[in-house]
């Protein structure tokens, strides 16, 4: 288990963002978590990230209470919704997260070279990061992640607001990332995207798990009623 | 005639003293003014908008104003006369800081503040500590440093009212000159040598002209843009 989240609550002010949240995430899965908008799925995302810290719960990181120092932290990559990119060139955007973790030269350019490949990006590093389009920049917000070989990448809709092919990039990146061995938890509202790519799936409604199994499982039979009416399409998403 | 004038020696030594100690002045300034200004960017505390709007007030503050109140600080018998930085570079430039330092503060801050938030987070998950994540913020922010600094300097060097105050106008040849271009110019034209005074005003744009377009080079160089 990479991941066990332990009674986790969120509050924004008085409101609870997230109740009563008990997950694990295992090693070397795709993991979805599934929900309509406004369900909790980027809190819960930024709780995982460490991001956020909950307001009750605990959180386990390889079996051991995390404590948020820079070594656990340095486990764990987001990769935001609305690509966020530095100011610079591709290559300097990738190299940041090697850069602050003292990577020599020589090692950060074989691993930025070898995280541009996995993208499909190779000729791009010079270019200015920020010129891209937004599936380019959302390319190279994955690479940046998984240049600094984390254990686990949290994906926060990756996809959302890019055209087909886009996504069809992105989805395979995703697979390609768990074939390397990390693992990956990624939200997204749509539920034909979770049911693709990913291995379980986590069906979060009103800040609450409804239900947690095995794709199969979830879309094929439902126990919840909730992710019954969410799979069916009565719930807004 | 005015070639000879700007390749003159005399010409020459008082347009580089003039960029010495207005560099000084800016650098000085950058050290201590980018500190205020990250703390103003960062963090939200009391009294922080009326610290802002101090910062911008000054911006327009006359040198004539600040010549005189430093000249009063620093003469013989002013509360820092015993520094002996009256009709010295040095005393230039440490008036020349203070009088640029708002410009600092005001573009810094408001550069660290119009960056994205998420930069931040981006960099916290990427592995930063958060000094190394407030470093990637400034650098994010490094078009307002920059542009502050130019802006800067080039108030430090075009200012009279410091430099004529603090510096005198000093020039003897072996000696401990204080003349520098604005002052020279205000010399020149008072005496009736125009001439003099439009050569020294060119070589003052020049200078202008050279150190925001090398500034530039180097801060797209540093971006890493082709």
């Amino acid at each position: 288990m990479i991941v066990r989240l332990e009674r986790i609550w969120k509050y924004f002010g008085s409101f609870p963002a997230l109740k009563d949240i008990n997950l694990d995430i295992r090693e070397g899965e795709i993991l979805s978590i599934i929900g309509s908008s406004g369900a909790g799925k980027t809190t819960l995302l930024r709780i995982i990230s460490m991001l956020d810290m909950p307001d009750k719960g605990v959180y386990y990181l390889k079996g051991k209470e995390n404590t948020y120092s820079i070594e656990q932290r340095r486990s764990v990559t987001m990769v935001f919704q609305k690509p966020v990119i530095f100011n610079t060139s591709v290559y300097k955007n990738i190299e940041f997260g090697l850069k602050v973790r003292g990577v020599e030269n020589g090692e950060a350019r074989k691993r930025v070279k070898e995280a541009l490949s996995m993208v499909g990006l190779e000729d791009y590093a010079k270019r200015r990061a920020k010129t891209l389009s937004g599936g380019e920049q959302q390319r190279v917000a994955i690479a940046r992640a998984v240049a600094v070989k984390p254990e686990l990448i949290v994906l926060d809709e990756p996809t959302a607001n890019l055209d087909p092919q886009n996504i069809k990039v992105i989805e395979d990146i995703i697979k390609k990332m768990a074939e390397q061995g990390i693992t990956v938890v990624f939200s997204t509202h749509n539920m034909f995207q979770a049911k693709r790519i990913a291995e379980r799936v986590v069906h979060l409604h009103e800040g609450k798990i409804v239900e947690v199994g095995n794709v199969k499982k979830i879309f094929e039979n439902p126990s919840s009623e909730v992710t019954k009416k969410f799979l069916s399409g009565e719930l807004f998403y | 005639m005015l070639i000879d004038i700007i390749t003159s020696e005399e010409v020459l030594e008082i347009a580089l003293r003039s960029i010495k100690v207005s560099g000084i002045a800016t650098l000085l300034a950058l050290g201590y003014s980018i500190p205020v200004a990250m703390a103003i960017g960062f963090f939200r505390f009391p009294g922080r908008d009326y610290l802002k709007s101090f910062f911008n007030a000054m911006i327009g503050v006359p040198t004539v104003v600040l010549g005189l109140i430093l000249y009063l600080m620093l003469a013989p018998n002013g509360i820092l006369g015993r520094l002996g930085l009256l009709y010295t570079e040095m005393g230039i430039s440490i008036g020349q800081s203070l009088l640029i330092s708002p410009i600092i503060v005001s573009f810094v801050s408001n550069s660290i503040e119009a960056v994205e938030k998420e930069i931040r987070e981006l960099a916290l998950t990427l592995g930063a500590t958060d000094f190394q994540a407030s470093i990637a913020m400034i650098k994010e922010a490094s078009s307002g440093v920059l542009l502050s600094a130019i802006a800067a300097f080039n108030r430090a060097i075009a200012e009279l009212g410091i430099a004529l105050m603090i510096g005198g106008n000093i020039f003897v040849r072996g000696g401990q000159n204080t003349r520098v271009l604005t002052t020279a110019m205000q010399m020149y034209v008072s005496r009736g040598e125009i001439e003099i005074a439009i050569a020294l005003g060119l070589i003052l744009m020049a200078i202008v002209f050279i150190i925001s377009y090398l500034s530039n080079t180097v801060h797209t160089y540093l971006r890493g843009e082709t």
